[in-house]
């Protein structure tokens, strides 16, 4: 298995789609600059941050799902980032004594959604992006039976001291997090032997099964991560925005793919990390907010937003020639 | 019986249990649904969802997949809208030239994904995704808030009444043209292209081509769509297809199409469009007659859904064990 990333040369290092996207998002930086002054002022980039920060942890479910291979892909994220939020809001009624609980049991209903994502990908064989589709209708459902589709409760201050306020140098704590979780899944992508199970899966479903990797068992507990992810995204959501509403997380599903894609994360599964998907997250940020920034009605947003997706997937992510 | 069995034996038969059994439930418990005007107003509101489940059909033969269907649908039904004007008879320049527009608009938007699919080698799922936000920012742009007006003889067309209802005459004309199409070369070339897309290279068929055609016929079907919804509804709505596309693609697989390529047929897509409606509907007389809150309806639809998406590998699985 020669599916980590292979030790390189730092010249060919800046080759790699976690560089040029890092590269891009700066570009991107000095472009809002120059458009907009101030758009790169310190507070400005703390704020694309947090931003960022959000999608970027709700992205770290998709990378693992995506990097699985097997048309991975986990599209009931968003669903579980509302979930989430609204069962720590609930349960929590904005006490902090009850946070560690209601954190729990926010992160066990997503582990268990993704659960069920897994089996139904593994064992009964539906299409990943057909099985967490459906499952998107259905947390949806849960939502408004638990809620009654008005979601009563709390934030506890204890949240917004650690997720919103700044730790330091102005930087708010969900940045901090974010960058934690970013050094733990890579350590858990390159250093562990789930990680490296994850990439032989990604590369060949049956060259990993015939070398020992209990494949339909990994791939059920990469879905049930993403679900768990998903969740704790909904909890730094929650902290952020001291609020929820019904469709909280639906924004982030579709940007949290995009997000892996641009990242350098091969659809294919096999190739890429979660450093590519963090510079992915900050480029799609940036895109939003410069769009934001410009005063483009909604349609122009929707429709450049497009148009860059589209721009950036043919720049590196296309397939194979037949003939080549 | 040979003939049950060969039909049991068809990639549909699960869609084909499923629509008797969700209309035995209606029967019992709804008798009015099959009274004529009832039914063809049931119907008509399945036609947009049906040629969005064959369109997708179609691609997804072809190996690929369009999550840009509803916004298609919603770019050339506002065009459409746009183009009909604010009177009830605008004259036939503008009540065709509006549907031929229409049309057009969703034939070229469906080729648009087909070349950054055939052409520029694009993943399917997140290319689409991408050129989806295209065509619903230009539906905004064309029609920012839901209004306009449909042509009272338009609104009348899709009601006529000779025989069975106009959808039914609409489905026919969809099976038959399905029919003819399966004597072509061209279907054996779309079933090649989508099943093994190098084998169908080295044997000389035009890969891009195809897939190309597969997305722009797509894009036609849904303009045909995007004509019965609108001149159901009888008005524009810039959001109006958005859910439309995922239900295309849940109708495609309890049809019994895989999403691998290479197999499947429209057949067993317009059952499960049907069917999918049926189980709603099934659904929301259970929660009315169980006195459940309103809630619990999504939440018993997605369940239903997902089960019903389960059905096929869950028969397979059952199958392994004995």
């Amino acid at each position: 298995m020669t599916n980590n990333p292979p030790r390189t040369s730092p010249l060919s290092l800046l080759r790699t789609p976690a560089v040029i996207a890092l590269g891009l998002a700066i570009l991107l930086l000095i472009l809002g600059e120059i458009i907009r002054p101030g758009f790169a002022d310190y507070n400005q980039i703390t704020n694309i941050l947090r931003i960022a920060a959000f999608l970027g942890i709700v992205a770290i479910g998709q990378t693992l799902v995506i990097l699985a291979g097997g048309e991975g892909i986990d599209l009931s994220v968003g669903a579980v980032v509302t979930l989430g939020a609204i069962i720590i809001f609930r349960i929590t009624g904005g006490s902090d004594a009850l946070l560690l609980p209601a954190l729990a049991v926010a992160l066990v209903a997503g582990f268990v959604i993704g659960l069920i994502n897994g089996i139904g990908i593994a064992w009964v064989r539906i299409p990943p992006l057909v099985m967490t589709l459906g499952m998107m209708g259905v947390v949806k459902g849960l939502i408004l039976v638990y809620t009654g589709g008005r979601p009563v409760g709390g934030t506890p201050p204890l949240m917004k001291r650690i997720i919103s306020d700044p730790w330091v140098l102005g930087i708010p704590g969900d940045v901090f997090i974010w960058v934690l979780l970013g050094i733990g899944v890579t350590l858990l992508l390159q250093r562990t032997a789930y990680g490296k199970a994850l990439y032989a899966i990604g590369a060949n479903r049956i060259t990993a099964r015939l070398s020992g990797v209990k494949v339909e068992r990994r791939v059920i507990l990469t879905y049930a991560l993403s679900g768990m992810f998903a969740a704790l995204g909904g909890f730094v959501l929650l902290g952020y925005i001291q609020n929820v509403f019904i469709n909280l997380g639906d924004q982030y599903t579709l940007p949290s793919i995009a997000a892996v894609v641009v990242g350098g994360t091969a659809l294919a599964g096999g190739v890429g990390g979660y450093a590519g998907t963090m510079a992915g997250a900050l480029v799609l940020t940036l895109v939003s907010s410069l769009l934001i920034t410009l005063g483009l009605p909604e349609f122009g947003r929707q429709i450049t937003y497009g148009l860059i997706l589209l721009v950036l997937l043919a720049v590196y992510g296309r397939e194979r020639r037949l003939r080549g | 019986m040979p003939l049950l069995r060969r039909i049991l034996a068809q990639p549909y038969a699960l869609a084909l249990i499923l629509l008797i059994v969700g209309l035995a439930i209606t029967a019992i418990f709804q008798p009015a649904f099959f009274t004529g005007r009832t039914l063809a107003n049931n119907l008509r509101t399945f036609l947009p969802l049906i040629l969005l489940a064959v369109a997708q059909t179609l691609i997804v033969i072809g190996g690929g997949i369009d999550l840009s269907l509803g916004a298609i649908l919603t770019l050339s039904s506002v065009v459409m809208v746009q183009t009909f004007g604010l009177e009830p008879d605008p004259g036939p320049w503008r009540t065709f030239g509006g549907i031929a527009l229409g049309l057009l608009v969703g034939t070229l938007a469906g080729a648009a994904g087909g070349f950054c699919v055939a052409i520029l080698r694009l993943q399917p799922i997140i290319a689409t995704f991408a050129t989806s936000f295209v065509w619903a920012g230009l539906a905004l742009w064309v029609l920012p808030q839901p209004g306009g007006n449909v042509p009272t003889a338009l609104q009348d067309f899709v009601r006529i009444y000779f025989l069975v209802p106009f959808s039914l005459w609409v489905i026919l004309a969809i099976l038959l043209g399905w029919g003819w199409f399966l004597g072509t070369r061209w279907a054996k070339r779309l079933y090649a292209v989508g099943g093994n897309p190098p084998a169908a290279f080295t044997s000389g068929i035009n890969v891009e081509g195809v897939r190309l055609g597969s997305y722009a016929l797509a894009g036609l079907l849904t303009g045909c769509g995007a004509f019965f919804l609108t001149a159901d509804i009888a008005t524009g709505d810039p959001l109006i297809g958005g859910p439309l596309t995922l239900a295309s693609v849940v109708a495609v697989v309890i049809g019994g199409t895989r999403l691998s390529g290479g197999a499947g047929g429209i057949v067993g897509s317009v059952l499960g469009a049907i069917v999918y409606y049926l189980l709603k509907n099934v659904v929301a007389l259970s929660v009315f007659n169980l006195g459940l809150t309103p809630q619990w309806q999504t939440l018993i639809d997605g369940t239903v859904i997902v089960l019903a998406l389960a059905a096929p590998g869950l028969l397979r699985l059952a199958r392994r064990r004995t």
